[in-house]
């Protein structure tokens, strides 16, 4: 305490300080100036109030006093709080510099709070603060100069408010309104807490508010607080904020004050009360708001004692205390409480002297107890009366207050009271699995609603028997009665007799009109087929009129017969069960008219019966006639046969025998050759027989004349006897009758849905039951089955059931007829009373006889017919839903068949087939037809002429068809899909159609258009135009067919499968992969073997992992799908070069001569022969590997080229489709010297590079792909002259041997892809499944089939072709394409003493034609064979067209040819030729026209797979492939497996060449045209290859070159090159040269561009460089081309 | 020229997968499109770690995140989820277990389990062609495996396969979509009134029930 008051002083004396030095402390200037007015005013304040309170302190008001207490407890807080803050915040400004505000300084805060006490108690209440006045006096000032700060802070944050809330002054009314509403709910310590926090913690807010503080105190000088704004100041809400510790500490200092307070106003004033009341409250809020509060409280309290003390003088220590164990109990027995167990008696539990009252008897509703057991009541109870006020706890009836129990009790399943095995055996589980309803799938398609749309109403009207055991034998009468009388009835409707006889008169006047017409003049065929059809349809008529007139009076008599029979039965029994009776009303006519007319009727008829018997009789006659003419002719054949026979048996002489044949004739005589029975006339009609038939037949079926009608009545109006006065037997009979009673089921799908009710069978046997059910249907109507039933008592039994049709879509209820459907049983019923009973047999004759057995039967009044929804809608499904409905037209089935169901909507047809079968017009049947014809013809309805299969088509087009084939969009989506090639990999068909230029299109339209128009320009000969164009079309065509092969899947194509490996035991271990393609072969290998290579694969799984002779793995492959551009390089290894041609000295030039002859001979040594390196370009991709020296250079380098599909697809077929082309091309690196300028002379020289080609390698990448890797000396292709350079290397040459044999240079490669790239195997696998269509027979197929897959297993690696492909798709074998044909002849002509010549000549002919991969045209691997024609008019081909020609060719010439089918570097499966000549046999390339030896080690063939010529296919079966190694000899077996056999011999295939090649003369003019074309094009291409330098023609040269190409023709690319070269020297000799001829095929100009491009000649940057270039294109027949281009390079020297 | 698209963002995961017989998978996915879709950002292709089983749960969990963007201008060829399941056969051959497909779903919606998409996609494997081939691939570790996993989402060629069933992988989907409605294609149910898309553009229904 002590402490805490010096502190205090201490901060009264600093603040006194601080006062003092007013002036420099700036900081504080404004707020100590303005002490003393702000300490009078708020000082003022409060004690208003005070006083306020204290007058108004009137006993009774306690509302406002309580009112009155919160506030002042809320001000006095409040200002309380300013307080503590106010010493903290001296603190913190004064004194705490070096203080912090941790927990002691606020333990020192409390201190001084504690001390502060008193003061504030004083505030609060007058009378007390009177005691402390003086105290109170500093406090005042202190207080109230907190106040200020307060209110300043309040008011800057008000104004901070203000500024978010441009309303605030208007919102304040409100919020105070609010404040004082809730005001309980205000927290008071949230206010101090922001200022609190702020002047403790944070020390830059805490600036911050010390500068607003300076503002605000120097606004509060200005104008003093007015009471508004005290009063803001004080219920001012601040704004929440996180409580802190402190916070909480100084709310704890707070309770303490009050509690101090409440101690202090013991004096229990009102005011006491009310406060303690609202301290309680607060001690509930506070308890709320953090709920620790009690425990820190006392704690804190010890704390504040405690502080000085140490923990030891709390701790005792001292021995362990025993109890005894009675004391202990006793204890425990004080302190320990344990309920009995005893019933409580109801006295103690109620009040005293009252005694228990049961509400429940009284009559009031108690709810259940919660049941709770007994002793559990009794403890609650014993507890619950120990407990101060424990009365209240029991009821009126002495018992615990309950509530009723909440819980409801509902057993989910009833318990099952069971031993197990002891379960009624009928109430055992059953388990059924679940089974499907038969119908389940056959609901009504289109039912959008599943509850289901359609209704059928089934509405059972009533049934009557026509026989009930029940009836008696009047009944039986009665019934049969009513049943006639109903037919005539019906008979009566429908009048078919008045049709009838209508129509026969009808039909008789047309025909006497027909007669008496066109009697006279002579009938015409048609008239006499027209007349005779009507009398047959009269007659027709007759009959049926008169079948009908005669049932008609059968009936009518039987009617009365049987009403006969009731009246004498009932006058018999003497009483009457039936109301039937039957009037007889006569109708009487003329009898004179009656007469005639019945008289007329039989003359007519008779009349008619006798023309028809007429004819029957001439046409009888006709008939014998022509009978007896046969027979008299049969006759005299026999005669003379007989005559015949006669003079044959004269010679024998029998008498005997021919008297016999005289007498007896020709039967006796031959009894085998039976004649024809002589035929005998006719009998003439018997007229008066037959009129006499007529009248009988007349007076039986028809009225007699004069004879009245009698029309017959049937009423039920008599009355029936009444029971009294009938037999016993009838009685029991009509008791029994009463007893039965009726109902029906109703069968839906033959399941019961509805049943009617019961009606009692009434005496006539009707039931009336006039009940409709509506059925709601979700299954297609099967069928509809009533059932009826009788009730006799309980039991019922099954009577009948009728079956009801289902209704046609159309039928719907009311419009409706109700039908009577019949119905019988075969149950024998016998009664012993009056009862006839059913299937017994009964007789109404008095002898017995005559018996007839009668069944129960009746009618069911019935309809079936859709139902009708809200709106009027049928509730019918649709009618092709309804399963076996029949067609409408019912009545005209026969038009149907006549014309079949779609004519029914032609009109004309209908007409036609009206006129044809002559309807009636009279038949009420037809008038609907009838009229319809009329309307039709009479055209005011134009029948269409067509017939609409989908009505309501034309509702689903949303837009017109022109409409969408204007849309781009659409167009685009369609013609991607279909795969047109500009669209194929169209991405992004954007979305709207303005952003669909019309550009997208214009390609293809173009492509379209100008499918007829012929580039020129493109191809320079519109021969090769018109062939390209052709060419289009057969790729065009033959891309269709494989896009219907690609889309026909096999398994291998989706999955990969790792096959059993097949026996083929050398290929199991080194080539796994090849065997996996004949899986199909494999499945003839027995199982054993299977099992055995399982053992070998089972033992591979054991073996080393690394094998000492590791063999080579297959690379994976990778599927080309999802690949992207970078993924894929093309890898080049450039191994080494042979024969590179060296330089040669430039000897003639005068200059170079003398240096040469400084040097001397040691030349050879010193100067570089030759610094080849080797450039690859692809895919404008140029690499180049580093220069080595001399004419046998050894790069071995890797270069690495990226590939890039096109449009960046991967798909194989589209890099099948990769067109571009490998170069790889071998320059001479050349360093010149040029001279040091005139100008510096320097030392430092200048070097310049030059490159000169030597020669190319091309390899298409298709070839690549499809080989995956291609390995192997590549013979380079040089150009006929190379300007200084020379083949002829020095004598010291290592490879001297080499050169003798070859001229050529070669280079060794090896190129592949990384990644392996999956080939895209043969669409000719595809085909095969296709089953493409072929004209080889059937079994030449399958043997084929059978010998390649032969072939295949044992030697994978060989190509085995035996069928292929033609242009237009169809297989044919091989051999078919092997025959002599001629070749031009002025070959043949041009050397006809030297066959060699003649050969080498056609070979280059063939080599000219230009070659164009399958794989690149048809994009997709697919060898199509052209025949040689086609080949020569296309121009254009593959290794084998070339092949076959050349092969064609030479055996035209005489020699022994064959088609090697094998694999070659570069192509892959190719086709080579072989021939057999005296010095060997020799192979022959035929797309570079060169031969080679067949120990040739250069010759690009790899291995040959088969041999083919007209006769056979052989193929090798040697070990070693390669051609080296191969014995020729096809006559070997063991060597060569022919495919024709002594087995299957060679059917005779006949050529598909034509006989003869015709050639057409190419004409020179256009020749030279096309000479001068290419010519200035490459020029052009230089020029502009160059474009930073000028590009300068040397025109002398150009035409020495030109004059010298003819002769490089001539000698065929031979070796001219020395003279020629000599020659140049010496025209140009101030020139260095290097140039060479380039010899190509022509097929169009883009190759010749790239071949001269690829060669590098316009690389050349010297500036006085000059070119020279020449263009000869040499014309061979048929168009056959041969481009030389010749290429220079001059630089002057 | 600019075309004008809409996007279709496909978050979610592959969540797990059932497989009774099998265990210590993995799952590769992949998406196949039509040729007017591609993908803007985010993973096209993906691998999971190899998850095993617990002894309690039967599941394998992956909860493999998906998150891609699509742009496309045509719902034609909308794309599908292409998953493949690997793991270890008895000799520790890694075979595949399982190829599925789905559609991405198409309907807007997100995390909510009402409104997310979770499907449950059926796996099977393509069948050896015979018997004894069944048994030396179990015993060699080959499996017949399509050539392409895609293969799956085509129908095109599958008549010549036989497939068994193998087990389930379950993937969760929140579909957002950007402009399908401004360009007239309305997938979604009836979006709620309080979405505001005007200002993002992306119908999304996410706004409304974070708020």
């Amino acid at each position: 305490m002590a402490s805490s008051s010096e502190i205090r002083e201490k901060l009264r004396k600093k603040r006194r300080g601080l006062q003092d030095s007013l002036v420099k402390n700036k900081n504080d200037d404004d707020a100590q100036a303005l002490v003393p007015s702000a300490k009078f005013k708020v000082d003022k304040q409060p004690t208003a109030m005070k006083n306020a309170e204290g007058n108004d302190e009137d006993p009774g008001e306690t509302l406002r006093r309580t009112l009155r207490a919160q506030r002042q407890r809320r001000k006095k807080t409040l200002l309380e709080q300013s307080l503590v803050q106010e010493c903290h915040d001296a603190e913190g400004v004064s004194i705490a510099q070096g203080c912090s505000a941790n927990e002691g300084s606020s333990h020192r805060a409390d201190d001084s709070v504690i001390s502060t006490r008193p003061p504030t108690g004083s505030q609060r209440d007058l009378s007390v603060r009177s005691e402390h006045s003086s105290s109170s006096k500093h406090l005042d000032a202190f207080v109230t100069k907190h106040l200020q700060e307060k209110l300043k802070a309040a008011r800057s944050k008000g104004e901070s408010l203000q500024q978010q809330e441009a309303s605030a002054a208007s919102t304040k009314p409100v919020s105070r309104l609010k404040r004082l509403k809730n005001r309980d709910t205000v927290t008071r310590f949230d206010s101090e807490v922001d200022p609190v926090s702020a002047g403790r913690h944070e020390d830059p807010l805490s600036l911050r508010s010390r500068v607003k503080f300076r503002e605000a105190a120097r606004k509060v000088g200005k104008d003093v607080p007015t009471a508004e704004e005290t009063y803001n100041f004080f219920t001012y809400n601040h704004e929440p904020d996180q409580p802190s510790q402190l916070d909480r500490i100084s709310r704890k200092r707070q309770r303490r004050r009050e509690k101090v307070e409440e101690d202090r106003d013991e004096d229990g004033q009102a005011e006491a009360e009310v406060e303690e009341d609202a301290e309680a409250e607060e001690d509930n809020q506070n308890q709320n708001e953090c709920q620790s509060e009690e425990a820190p409280l006392v704690r804190n309290e010890d704390d504040l004692f405690v502080i000085d003390h140490s923990p030891k003088d709390f701790v005792e220590v001292k021995k362990a205390e025993y109890v005894a164990y009675r004391k202990r109990i006793q204890r425990d027995r004080e302190l320990l409480f344990t309920p009995s167990f005893q019933t409580v008696p109801t006295s103690i539990k109620l009040p005293e002297n009252m005694k228990p009252r049961f509400l429940e008897d009284e009559g009031f509703y108690v709810g259940d107890r919660p049941p709770i057991s007994l002793t559990n009541e009794n403890i609650l109870e014993n507890r619950i009366l120990k407990m101060a006020e424990g009365n209240k706890w029991f009821g009126d009836d002495g018992k615990i207050i309950a509530l009723p129990d909440p819980i409801k009790e509902s057993s989910t399943r009833p318990p099952l009271f069971h031993v197990e095995g002891e379960l009624d055996p009928a109430l055992q589980t059953v388990h059924r699995k679940p089974f499907k309803s038969k119908y389940a799938n056959m609901y009504i398609a289109g039912a959008a609603d599943p509850e289901g749309d359609y209704q059928l109403d089934v509405d059972v009207s009533g049934m009557i028997f026509s026989h009930h055991p029940l009836f008696s034998r009047e009944h039986v009468l009665a019934s049969r009665l009513a049943q006639l009388y109903d037919q005539y009835l019906s008979r009566q409707h429908n009048n078919l007799t008045g049709h009838l006889t209508d129509k026969l008169n009808g039909l008789r006047n047309a025909l006497r009109n027909m007669v008496k017409i066109h009697g006279e003049q002579g009938s015409s065929e048609a008239l006499q087929q027209r007349i005779s059809e009507y009398s047959l349809e009269v007659r027709s008529t007759r009959q049926l009129r008169d079948t009908e007139q005669e049932k008609d009076r059968t009936l009518l008599k039987s009617i009365i017969k049987v009403w006969k029979e009731v009246k004498s039965l009932r006058e018999f029994q003497k009483f009457t069960n039936t109301p039937f009776k039957l009037y007889l009303r006569r109708e009487n006519i003329d009898r004179v008219l009656d007469e005639r007319e019945y008289e007329g009727e039989i003359l007519a008829e008779v009349l008619e019966m006798e023309a028809e018997s007429e004819e029957e009789y001439q046409k009888k006659l006709a008939e014998y006639k022509k009978q007896l003419e046969d027979w008299k002719l049969w006759k005299k054949k026999q005669k003379a046969k007989r005559k015949k026979k006669k003079k044959k048996k004269k010679g024998q002489a029998q008498d005997d025998t021919e008297e016999e044949e005289d007498q007896d004739g020709s039967e006796s005589d031959e009894p085998f050759e039976e004649g024809p029975v002589k035929p005998k006339p006719p009998d003439r009609p018997d007229v008066d027989s037959m009129e006499q038939w007529v009248r009988e037949k007349a007076s039986r079926i028809r009225r007699k004349p004069g004879e009245p009608i009698l029309v017959p009545e049937l009423s039920a109006s008599g009355s029936i006897t009444s029971s009294e006065l009938c037999p016993r037997a009838e009685i029991a009979r009509r008791e029994d009758v009463s007893r039965r009673s009726l109902f029906i089921k109703i069968f839906y799908n033959y399941k019961e849905v509805s049943r009617t009710d019961s009606r009692s069978l009434s005496t006539d046997f009707r039931a009336h039951f006039g009940q409709i059910f509506n059925l709601k249907i979700l299954n297609c109507p099967q069928s509809i089955n009533l059932q009826v039933f009788e009730e006799i008592g309980s039991s019922c039994s099954l009577l009948a059931q009728v079956f009801v049709p289902v209704p046609d879509p159309s039928i719907v209820t009311g419009s409706a007829p109700m039908e009577e459907f019949e119905f019988s049983s075969n149950q024998r019923v016998m009664f012993d009373h009056e009862g006839v009973g059913s299937d017994v047999p009964l007789s109404f004759e008095p002898d017995g006889s005559n018996k007839l057995t009668l069944l129960t039967s009746g009618k069911l009044s019935c309809c079936v017919s859709w139902g009708i929804g809200e709106e009027g809608v049928p509730l019918a499904p649709p009618v092709s839903q309804q399963p076996g409905a029949t067609h409408s037209g019912r009545g005209h089935l026969d038009a149907v068949s006549y014309i079949g169901a779609s004519g029914l909507y032609d009109m004309k047809k209908i007409g036609e087939w009206a006129t044809q079968s002559r309807l009636d017009p009279n038949d009420p049947k037809n008038t609907s037809i009838m009229q319809l014809l009329k309307v039709a013809s009479s055209g005011e309805v134009t029948a269409p002429d067509y017939f609409r299969l989908e009505h309501l088509q034309e509702e689903f087009n949303f837009v017109t068809d022109e409409e969408i084939e204007r849309s781009k969009r659409f167009r685009l989506l369609s013609l991607r899909n279909q795969e047109a090639p500009e669209f194929r990999y169209y991405k992004f068909v954007p979305l709207l159609e303005r952003e669909i230029s019309d550009k997208v299109f214009q390609d293809y339209e173009k492509r379209l258009k100008d499918g007829e128009i012929i580039d020129t320009r493109e191809h320079l000969d519109p021969h090769r135009a018109l062939v390209a164009k052709y060419l289009q079309k057969i790729r065009e065509s033959v891309i269709n067919r494989f896009i219907l092969a690609k889309h026909y899947y096999q398994l291998s194509d989706l999955v990969i499968e790792e096959e059993i490996p097949s026996i083929g035991s050398e290929q199991l271990q080194t080539r796994p992969a090849p065997v996996i393609q004949n899986r199909s072969a494999s499945w003839n290998v027995s199982l054993p073997i299977r099992m055995r290579i399982l053992g070998i694969n089972l033992f591979k799984l054991a073996e080393s992992k690394r094998p000492l002779k590791p063999q080579r793995k297959e690379r994976k492959k990778v599927t080309a799908q999802n690949l992207s551009d970078g993924d894929i390089k093309l890898l080049i290894n450039v191994i080494r070069a042979h024969n590179i041609p060296i330089r040669k000295p430039q000897s003639n030039k005068p200059g170079q001569s003398s240096q040469s002859a400084i040097q001397g001979s040691d030349w050879y040594l010193s100067q570089v022969q030759v610094r080849p390196f080797v450039e690859v370009s692809f895919q404008r991709t140029v690499l180049q590997t580093t220069t080595a020296e001399g004419p046998n250079p050894s790069w071995n380098e890797e270069l690495q080229l990226p590939f890039s599909a096109p449009n960046g697809d991967y798909s194989t077929a589209s890099l099948q489709s990769v067109k571009e082309e490998v170069f790889i091309n071998i320059f001479d690196e050349v360093l010149y010297e040029t001279g040091p300028s005139d100008k510096e002379r320097t030392t430092s020289i200048h070097t310049q590079i030059e490159k000169h080609w030597l020669g190319s390698v091309k390899i298409p990448f298709s070839t690549i792909y499809s080989q995956s890797k291609i390995d192997g000396a590549f013979k380079v292709n040089t150009p006929a002259v190379l300007l200084g350079y020379s083949r002829e290397h020095g004598s010291n040459s290592v490879y001297d041997h080499w050169r003798s044999t070859h001229g050529g240079m070669f280079i060794r490669l090896f190129i592949t892809i990384e990644p392996q790239l999956v080939p895209g195997e043969s669409v000719r696998e595809k085909i095969k499944e296709v089953q493409f269509e072929s004209q080889e027979a059937e079994r030449l197929l399958q043997a084929s089939e059978r010998f390649v897959k032969d072939a295949a297993e044992s030697y994978p690696d060989r190509p085995c072709i035996t069928t292929v492909t033609d242009l237009s798709g169809k297989t044919v074998f091989i051999t078919r394409y092997i025959r002599p044909l001629n070749p031009p002849q002025e070959f043949l002509d041009a050397f006809p003493n030297n066959p060699q010549e003649a050969t080498t000549l056609v070979a280059r002919f063939v080599s000219l034609i230009p070659s164009l991969p399958d794989q690149v045209s048809f994009s997709g691997t697919c060898d199509l064979w052209s025949t040689c024609d086609q080949f020569l008019t296309l121009l254009a081909g593959d290794e084998e067209e070339h092949a076959v020609l050349l092969c064609n060719y030479f055996l035209f010439l005489g020699k022994k040819a064959w088609l090697i089918i094998g694999t070659a570097i570069p192509e892959g499966p190719t086709a080579y030729v072989l021939t057999h000549e005296q010095s060997g046999y020799f192979i022959w390339n035929p797309c570079s026209g060169q031969f080679y030896d067949k120990d040739d080690t250069f010759c690009p063939l790899q291995t040959v797979g088969c041999l083919v010529n007209s006769d056979n296919v052989w193929y090798n079966i040697q070990e070693n492939p390669s051609p080296l190694s191969t014995n020729f000899d096809i006559t070997k077996a063991n060597m060569w497996k022919p495919f024709f056999s002594r087995s299957f011999s060679h059917p005779g295939l006949s050529s598909v060449q034509p006989e003869e090649l015709i050639y057409r003369h190419t004409d020179r003019a256009a020749a030279a045209e096309l000479q001068d074309r290419v010519e200035k094009i490459l020029k052009e291409k230089i020029m502009e290859w160059r474009p930073r330098h000028p590009t300068r023609w040397n025109r002398y040269c150009n035409s020495t070159l030109k004059q010298f190409l003819p002769k490089l023709e001539l000698g065929r690319g031979q070796d001219v090159a020395e003279g020629h070269r000599l020659e140049l020297q010496n025209l140009l000799g101030d020139y260095r040269i290097a140039g060479f001829p380039l010899h190509l095929p022509f097929s169009e100009i883009r190759p010749i561009i790239e071949a001269v491009h690829s060669t590098g000649v316009h690389h050349i940057h010297s500036s006085n460089v000059e070119f020279a270039l020449a263009v000869y294109v040499h014309p061979y027949p048929n168009n056959v081309l041969s481009v030389w281009v010749y290429l220079a390079s001059l630089v002057r020297t | 020229m600019e075309t004008t698209v809409f996007l279709l963002t496909v978050n979610g995961q592959i969540e797990g997968a059932n497989f009774p017989d099998y265990d210590n998978l993995y799952c590769k996915y992949c998406y196949v499109y039509g040729h007017d879709w591609a993908p803007t950002t985010g993973l096209e292709e993906g691998i999971t770690q190899i998850a095993s089983k617990s002894i309690q749960s039967h599941r394998l969990i992956w909860n493999f995140p998906l998150e891609t963007t699509f742009k496309s201008t045509n719902p034609s060829g909308w794309p599908q989820l292409v998953v493949s399941v690997y793991g270890p056969d008895v000799f520790g051959n890694d075979v595949v277990r399982g190829y599925g497909a789905t559609h991405i779903p198409f309907t807007p919606g997100h995390l909510f389990p009402f409104l997310r998409h979770t499907r449950t996609i059926p796996m099977f494997v393509p069948e050896p062609t015979w018997r004894l081939q069944r048994f030396t691939d179990w015993l060699l570790g080959w499996r017949p495996e399509y050539t392409d996993p895609k293969v799956v989402a085509q129908g095109e060629g599958r008549e010549v396969t036989r497939v068994r069933s193998q087990g389930f992988v379950t993937v969760c989907f929140h579909i957002m979509t950007k402009d399908m409605k401004k360009m007239g294609y309305d997938t979604g149910p009836s979006t709620p009134s309080t979405v505001q898309s005007a200002s993002s553009g992306w119908s999304t229904e996410v706004e409304s029930y974070a708020k």
